[in-house]
């Protein structure tokens, strides 16, 4: 069961969803996403573009902030919308905490809504993946 | 040299750019690769793996998660497609280009089977001044549909060139 109208307020935080990416996870979302650009799994291209690491792609962060979404609402609610900006970079074997915060409840065409901030953040608290989303409340 | 003597880098190429429609692009979404993408992400609701508990929780067939809209059908004898934010040249040469964010409104359920068509276009094109040099930052929208003509997904992404 996921969350429902009558529990939902503004202000409340929503369950935190913690990721830990492994290099293989990153090899995972490039077949599954269809982005095989080498600064995600290639330590000697990452290097040679300046980076110091290879980074986690920004889509991954978008898709999981999307997962933070769907397990709060369940399948009986539903994401309306999802947009984050690409902020700061995130590299494998770190911790990056999804969360979000209900920033407004409403009606609006007979539907049950609640807008939210959402965002990861680092190890640090550095938020790298600012954004917001609406979802459907069942 | 001070920034009002430097000719903007958009030129009246690209402006004349936005809002041209792009040709269809098609892109199937089916059950493997609705799993391959949750496996992915890391879900763990067997709805997005197992057609029963999809159909139980009232999807027509296993729903796309959040981000993937379809996989285009592979053309090996076409060239990779340029988006149409790197087809056009800016007034000067600029190298290096960062995804600067993705946003993605939905308007119908998508599931395994479906076939999509999308079609995009330049929403905007800004230049700025930042701590990367100059800037070009693009917004592209693109719109995705079933087979049943119903728009299911609008994307609005942003490419940062410097």
């Amino acid at each position: 069961m996921g969350a429902t109208w009558d529990e939902v307020h503004e202000g409340m935080e929503i369950p935190t969803l913690t990721k830990n990416c492994s290099t293989q996870q990153l090899v995972y979302w490039a077949a599954g996403s269809g982005d095989f650009y080498q600064i995600h799994y290639d330590h000697d291209f990452a290097r040679a573009t300046g980076l110091d690491n290879i980074i986690v792609h920004g889509a991954l962060k978008h898709a999981f902030l999307g997962q933070l979404l769907h397990d709060w609402v369940g399948n009986e609610g539903g994401i309306k919308r999802v947009g984050c900006s690409y902020r700061g970079m995130d590299y494998p074997d770190r911790d990056i905490r999804c969360r979000g915060v209900v920033t407004r409840k409403y009606e609006e065409n007979g539907e049950r809504l609640a807008d939210l901030e959402i965002w990861t953040e680092n190890a640090e608290g550095q938020r790298t993946t600012p954004g917001t989303a609406t979802v459907r409340l069942p | 040299m001070s920034d009002e003597t430097r000719e903007s880098l958009i030129t009246d190429e690209m402006r004349a750019q936005v809002g041209v429609e792009s040709e269809p692009t098609t892109l199937e979404v089916d059950k493997t690769s609705v799993r391959m993408f949750a496996r992915a992400v890391g879900y763990t609701d067997p709805v997005y793996y197992d057609e029963e508990a999809a159909r139980a929780a009232g999807y027509r067939g296993l729903p796309a998660p959040a981000g993937y809209l379809g996989t285009p059908v592979h053309d090996p004898n076409r060239r990779a497609g340029r988006t149409a934010q790197l087809s056009m040249e800016p007034r000067r040469p600029l190298k290096r280009m960062l995804n600067g964010g993705t946003d993605v409104e939905y308007l119908a359920d998508i599931c395994a089977g479906d076939v999509l068509t999308s079609t995009s276009a330049v929403a905007s094109v800004e230049e700025r001044q930042g701590r990367l040099g100059e800037m070009l930052i693009t917004t592209t929208k693109t719109t995705y549909r079933n087979e049943r003509g119903e728009t299911v997904a609008i994307m609005t992404g942003t490419g940062i060139r410097y």
